[in-house]
């Protein structure tokens, strides 16, 4: 029998790197719906979980399989689902009650190509303001873009830490290519990896309050069957987890619910630089283009052009100082995103004027090579 | 005058939760039956009250999670299975009872139902059938009599509402019954059973929504009670596809299906775990 972190070298795809990181991460309950690109995740942990203790099940949909990896983690049960574009659509509602009712769980997906069935075998960045604002109502949301197989296992742990630290539901936003690309994935030993779990109430049982928020800005979490006897609700609710239909208990929710995320941008924002100390432009790139765009910055150096990279792992909250201050002394930016311009709009209006802000975008189906980046910034700068 | 002063305890009120009452049910309505009958249920089973959960959807009905004090989970429209599926998979310890409404359980919700009871996930099911949707002003559901007016079908409903039981026992359901709110004794009995039956365990309770259904069909909240004394029949070994909802043949209540077969997590530990991880499991007992 194998047990849940299978320390060692392999050869495995970002999909299965991704069902290996939330094993190693303690996800025990999958509930999952088949979709291309993201089938091969659901496959791999259908085998993978009975054997460590944990459960499996195909759900009748991606609404139900969003249910479902709520329900489980409102049982103490760390939970996933993966999916695409179109089983994302599915799960927008239910993504807002875990925002709401403050439930951590993990939601993987592999894009590709939309509107609609679009492009089904074939990669996108489309989803990425779906991502941010596909369930109705404001909220604030984490999402991490992974660049390799090896960076999906270990952003797979820390998406479920990010959740357990923050009892919110955190977005993996891969693409088609990383989730397909056959690659060397190191697994460290089981103790070498860090791994978060929500903290629980200590007290009287009767005094808990569900959603009182703790020493560090969020609630501890009380489980189904541990007799704090709590209420749950995706109403408008107080401390009581109560609903409370006043415009002074929204605002109050509200804050509550941004607040430990604005509050946390620091521990929660992570970027990875790549010759930027000395770069006059920037390229802001995620995913599978921010791999496709290094060899751009190497290329663009060798015909003298200053270029930099701005790799995004955390999309979502996203690094607006960070982009505020490269606007004060760079000469421009270029948003490198498979997608006709999401995250460009970001940086444009982080750059708010001070540096002028280029997309190189693509509707979907196939990466964004070097060349045509080196291209756009000879043509811009 | 000291005696009427004195708080008149509510037999109910461990299971109460008193701090938000008054609830918002209208007056008439038959959810408030439904629901107390349900708590009565809960205690005289005997099964563990720290370990049962109340999962609801979205409607009056589905507001029961928001009253019981016990764990409960005040879910979305249509999802209360789901939620609670990946409850009782991830916890099996846990009773989990859903306690939602017609249109929650079975238009927005229908393929879930099918799903949970095909399976056999060990759930109890309690739908709150007041043929239309309450909470959003009286439309047709997939439960309203054919001619019935709501906001909706303003001259009548086209369409043939379900047969419940029906539905639950051709999807696999392993206990259905079907009773009103005024067969009070009945109805705690069956959600009783209901509860101790291990699988998917489906109780439809008939119960009048006075405010929405009753006033477009000339129904107050009596005239539905006489109408669930004068027209319906109690015969617990109805085939299940007699139960069709026709109020000028006679409705059929009664407990029409309690059978065994091995649970959603039963077929899961025996088909999908590996032999050692299960041996490796009592071992450690
Ligand atoms: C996704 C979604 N669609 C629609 C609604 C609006 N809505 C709230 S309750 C309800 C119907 C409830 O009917 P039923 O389950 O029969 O409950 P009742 O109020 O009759 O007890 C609807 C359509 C909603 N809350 N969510
Ligand atoms: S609207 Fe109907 S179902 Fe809702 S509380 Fe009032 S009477 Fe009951
Ligand atoms: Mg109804």
């Amino acid at each position: 029998m194998k047990p849940a972190v299978l320390t060692g070298e392999h050869f495995m795809t970002g999909d299965v790197a991704c069902a290996e990181g939330a094993l190693a991460a303690g996800c025990r309950f999958f509930g999952g719906y088949p979709i291309t690109p993201a089938t091969e995740v659901a496959e791999h942990i259908a085998g993978r979980l009975p054997e460590v203790g944990g459960t499996f099940i195909q759900m009748e949909d991606e609404i139900a399989a969003m249910a479902s990896i709520i329900g489980a983690s409102c049982a103490g049960v760390k939970s996933m689902t993966s999916t695409s574009g179109p089983g994302f659509s599915l799960m927008m509602e239910n993504i807002g009650l875990a925002i709401c009712t403050e439930t951590p769980c993990v939601v993987v997906n592999v894009q590709r190509a939309g509107p609609s069935t679009g492009l089904p075998t074939q990669g996108a960045q489309g989803d990425m303001m779906q991502a941010r604002w596909g369930s109705h109502g404001h909220y604030d949301i984490i999402a991490l873009a992974p660049s390799s197989p090896q960076e999906i296992f270990y952003l797979t742990i820390e998406a479920f830490n990010l959740s357990e630290t923050y009892r919110l539901p955190v977005l993996i936003m891969t693409d088609e290519m990383i989730g397909h690309i056959s690659e060397r994935v190191v697994i460290p030993e089981a103790k070498k990896i860090k791994t978060v779990s929500r903290p629980g109430p200590k007290g009287r049982k009767d005094r808990f309050k569900p959603f009182e928020p703790g020493a560090n800005g969020v609630a501890p979490m009380a489980h189904a069957g541990e007799g704090y006897h709590i209420h749950v609700t995706g109403l408008t609710h107080d401390e009581r987890g109560y609903p409370v239909m006043t415009v002074e208990a929204q605002k109050a929710m509200m804050a509550q619910l941004m607040g430990k995320i604005q509050r946390n941008l620091d521990d929660i924002i992570r970027t990875e630089a790549y010759r930027l100390e000395d770069a006059e432009v920037v390229i802001v790139s995620y995913g599978v283009s921010a791999r496709t765009s290094l060899a751009a910055v190497d290329e663009a150096r060798e015909q003298g052009i200053k270029a930099g990279l701005l790799r995004l792992i955390t999309v979502w909250p996203f690094p607006e100082a960070q982009i505020r201050n490269l606007a004060k002394r760079v000469k421009g930016f270029v948003t490198v995103e498979i997608n006709l311009g999401q995250i460009h709009l970001e940086v444009e209006r982080c750059a708010a004027g001070k540096a002028p802000s280029f997309l190189v975008g693509h509707p979907g189906g196939t990466i964004i090579t070097p060349e045509r980046v080196v291209e756009a910034l000879k043509e811009s700068f | 005058m000291n005696q009427i002063k004195k708080q008149v305890k509510h037999p109910l009120d461990d299971l109460l939760r008193i701090d938000r009452i008054p609830h918002i049910w209208c007056p008439g309505c038959g959810i408030g039956t439904a629901f107390s009958s349900s708590l009565i249920a809960m205690r005289e089973s005997g099964i563990d009250l720290e370990k049962t959960v109340m999962v609801s959807g979205i409607g009056c009905s589905g507001r029961g999670a928001g009253y019981v004090n016990l764990d409960s989970y005040h879910t979305t429209h249509g999802r209360a299975i789901p939620f609670a599926t990946g409850m009782k998979l991830a916890n099996p310890e846990l009773n989990v009872v859903v306690f939602s409404g017609d249109g929650d359980l079975f238009a927005i919700g229908g393929n879930h139902f099918i799903h949970a009871a095909r399976r056999n996930v060990d759930l109890t099911v309690i739908c709150v059938n007041n043929f239309n949707y309450g909470m959003t002003g009286g439309q047709v559901a997939a439960t309203t009599p054919l001619t019935a007016k709501t906001t909706t079908t303003p001259v009548g409903n086209p369409d043939t509402p379900f047969n419940l039981p029906l539905l639950a026992y051709a999807s696999g359901a392993t206990y259905v019954a079907r009773w009103t709110i005024l067969h009070t004794r009945d109805l705690t009995e069956s959600i009783e059973e209901a509860l101790l039956n291990r699988g998917f365990s489906f109780v439809e309770v008939l119960s009048p929504c006075p405010v929405n259904y009753g006033r477009r069909n000339k129904e107050n909240g009596i005239d539905s009670l006489k109408i669930y004394q004068d027209r319906t029949i109690i015969r617990n070994d109805a085939q299940p596809w007699e139960l069709d909802i026709d109020f000028d043949r006679g409705i059929v209540l009664g407990k029409f299906i309690q059978t065994e077969r091995p649970t959603c997590t039963d077929r899961y530990d025996n088909t999908c775990r590996p032999k050692e991880f299960i041996e490796g499991e009592k071992g450690l007992e």
